[in-house]
């Protein structure tokens, strides 16, 4: 057999059927669902008097509309409660796992499938959600959905796909001290740009890559969809196995021993053809921020914000000149020099207990600047509950920030968490899009540390001059 | 789903690239349980002003484009988010074909499973059909899905690459899941071999 890439493996082994023109019929072995886009699917399922095919293979949660504050009060607006209600409804008559909101399980959908070992390398996962390219750290083909596609998933537990090329980021050498997964994606997507994957399942190799850890895996394979590609992929390895073991979902026992084994063949051959590849030395690396409105506009801390000019495209000239006036910047500023108002550590991106931790080593025993107000939104309860064990949320609260109830958040404002006009956010989210975390609000992208730094200076810093100081 | 075999219309020029789907329709609509009534969102922040009216210097504000059929769009167009919606908020507000350099894979999708057809063509292209449609009213395109090409106001004719599988569901307007499930005994002798092969693939409990 010719060599195969880790995704032709994962790929092949889940065929159905195939139609003449290629467009194959894929089994899916993992469904998560929120409360945004699954209500249309499941009034899809009712009206044709359809069932749910494997309801074991689905598992619901809230996040994106919940309120990250007090959740004994319920839900003040009626359309999210609403959906939220809906989602229970729909969960109950068709017979699938719910997290609620009391639920220390519930969080953020790509947060608690790794959690729970319901995501498993090998597996096809998808989700109505971007972001469901966050599974790819564990080597399971994940990827984001429509509504349709929920309910074609739902009804037949298979997808239309047409395969998707090849593409490989090889990530040679070490990540400096200070440099993160967070830092690393950034600088993969300023690099590829946010079109540069269209078409293609990355897969993300190399010492850099094999180095991270399996939550810093998730926080790269998370970005791949702002890099336009369909999933993101990281070969599973020892790191993997071990994360997984003993998780409430995982297989045991015999089981588990005959996974592990299926588990270790999955890996690209020697030899084995990529349509694309890039490559990028992790040494060169330095922490990242961004600067405008779409996730490719990311540049070393130590830089300064560009001249819409100094790009080649005239399409790209016009859209980084739009940038700077929603974003309220003039070319030539230092990064360094930004002021802002609000810093966000949350998100399917950086909202596990590493990142927790990562902030809490930056701010520990420091105060936030008087300009800024911080909130903290744990990624699920068991994070939010391992944090307050580890003493994290005792010191995140001592600097000042507001310690919150697991959910999506400010990441992308649907619930009440959200940027007024013209305020400006450090956030470790994803997406820096106009209006993205409220109307009018303006949103840098960067790591926990980096949002950390942010958070006690009240400007955008380079976290590597107050961990060293 | 709706089928499209042809179309004729005005098409909307919207020359900026990476339009992601927070754009297309911003958060505030996707609290709804129902796919309808989602075109007074759509563009909903370059659309209206902050007290509510419409922004006149919006395209699909001006008169020659407020039944727009078309729309042509910058690279990339669709980006970000799965949200269905904002497949849903494009058609419900007229729209059924875009045309543009490129589209994220995940709109891409939605789109066609909406009954809407998404072309893609050159960038030269793109922006030679952009100009035309600055013409506004006077300025009619039309696609034929059989013969898979777009005709231009100025008569010129441009051929678009398409799935077969996608073109037969979208010219005979097929409902997927149903002809998903007619292979039925299939999915089941997957199923079967699966777990033969791999017991560890049912979550535990």
């Amino acid at each position: 057999m010719a060599a195969q890439t880790l995704y032709d493996k994962i790929w092949d082994a889940h065929v159905v059927s195939t139609e003449p023109d290629g467009t194959c019929l894929i089994y899916i072995d993992r469904h998560l669902v929120h409360e945004v886009t699954s209500a249309q699917a499941f009034s899809g399922l009712r009206h044709n008097n359809r069932q749910v095919r494997r309801p074991e293979l689905t598992l619901a949660v809230v996040d994106h509309n919940i309120p990250t504050s007090d959740r004994s009060k319920g839900i003040n607006d009626p359309e999210s409660k609403l959906q939220v209600d809906t989602l229970r409804t729909n969960t109950d008559e068709f017979g699938v796992e719910y997290y609620d909101e009391q639920d220390v399980r519930q969080g953020i959908v790509h947060i608690i499938g790794p959690e729970q070992g319901f995501t498993l390398p090998g597996t096809t996962v998808v989700c109505g959600d971007s972001h469901t390219a966050t599974h790819g750290a564990f080597g399971a083909l994940a990827h984001g959905i429509g509504t349709s596609e929920v309910e074609h998933v739902l009804a037949s537990q298979t997808l239309l796909q047409n395969k998707s090329k090849n593409m490989q980021v090889l990530v040679k050498g070490k990540l400096p001290d200070g440099v993160t997964a967070k830092d690393l994606t950034l600088a993969i997507i300023a690099k590829t740009g946010t079109a540069g994957g269209t078409g293609h399942v990355i897969e993300y190799r190399g010492e850099a890559i094999s180095d991270l850890s399996i939550e810093g895996r998730m926080t790269l394979c998370n970005m791949a969809i702002e890099g336009g590609a369909r999933a993101g992929l990281v070969a599973p390895d020892e790191k993997t196995f071990a994360y997984l073991k003993g998780r409430p979902k995982a297989p045991r026992g015999k089981d588990w021993d005959e996974a592990v084994e299926y588990w270790k063949t999955l890996k690209t051959d020697e030899g084995a053809h990529f349509d694309l590849t890039v490559e990028i030395d992790a040494s060169s690396i330095a922490p990242i921020v961004t600067w405008g409105t779409s996730p490719e506009d990311a540049l070393p801390i130590t830089d300064t914000v560009p001249d819409p000019k100094s790009f080649k495209d005239e399409h790209k000239q016009t859209a980084a000149q739009r940038s700077l006036d929603y974003m309220g910047l003039t070319a030539g500023t230092s990064l360094s020099d930004i002021e802002i108002d609000k810093v966000f550590i949350g998100s399917c991106t950086n909202g596990r207990i590493e990142d927790l931790r990562a902030v809490a080593k930056v701010v520990e025993g420091k105060k936030i600047a008087e300009n800024v107000s911080a909130m903290v939104v744990p990624g699920s309860g068991l994070v939010k509950k391992q944090a307050e064990e580890e003493g994290i949320a005792d010191i995140l609260k001592s600097a000042g920030f507001d310690w919150r109830e697991p959910g999506c958040s400010m990441c992308l404002g649907m619930n009440p968490d959200r940027l007024k006009p013209q305020e400006r956010c450090a956030s470790t989210s994803n997406r820096n899009f106009e209006g993205r975390q409220g109307h009018g609000g303006r949103t840098h992208l960067m790591s926990p540390a980096m949002a950390a730094a942010a958070a006690v200076t009240g400007k955008l810093t380079d976290v590597r001059t107050i961990v060293n100081s | 789903m709706r089928a499209l075999k042809e179309l004729t219309g005005v098409a909307a020029p919207l020359p900026m690239i990476n339009v992601d789907t927070d754009m297309i329709i911003p958060k505030q609509y996707l609290k709804t349980i129902s796919r309808d009534g989602l075109g007074k969102g759509l563009f909903h922040s370059m659309r209206y002003n902050d007290d509510g009216t419409d922004n006149p210097d919006f395209v699909l504000n001006k008169e020659a484009y407020k039944n727009a059929d078309f729309l042509i769009a910058g690279d990339n167009f669709g980006c970000g988010s799965s949200r269905e919606h904002a497949a849903w908020a494009l058609e419900d507000f007229g729209i059924r074909c875009v045309i543009s350099s490129s589209f994220s894979d995940i709109f891409y999708n939605n789109a066609f499973k909406n009954g809407m057809l998404l072309i893609k063509l050159p960038q030269d292209v793109i922006d030679n059909l952009m100009q035309q449609a600055e013409y506004g009213s006077n300025a009619k395109f039309s696609v034929d899905l059989e013969s898979q090409t777009v005709t231009a106001p100025d008569g010129s004719e441009h051929k678009f690459e398409l799935d077969e599988f996608r073109k037969h569901c979208l010219l005979n307007g097929l409902d997927e899941i149903a002809l998903t499930l007619e292979k039925d005994a299939c999915i089941t002798g997957f199923e079967k071999t699966a777990s033969q092969k791999h017991s560890w693939l049912s979550p535990a409990s």
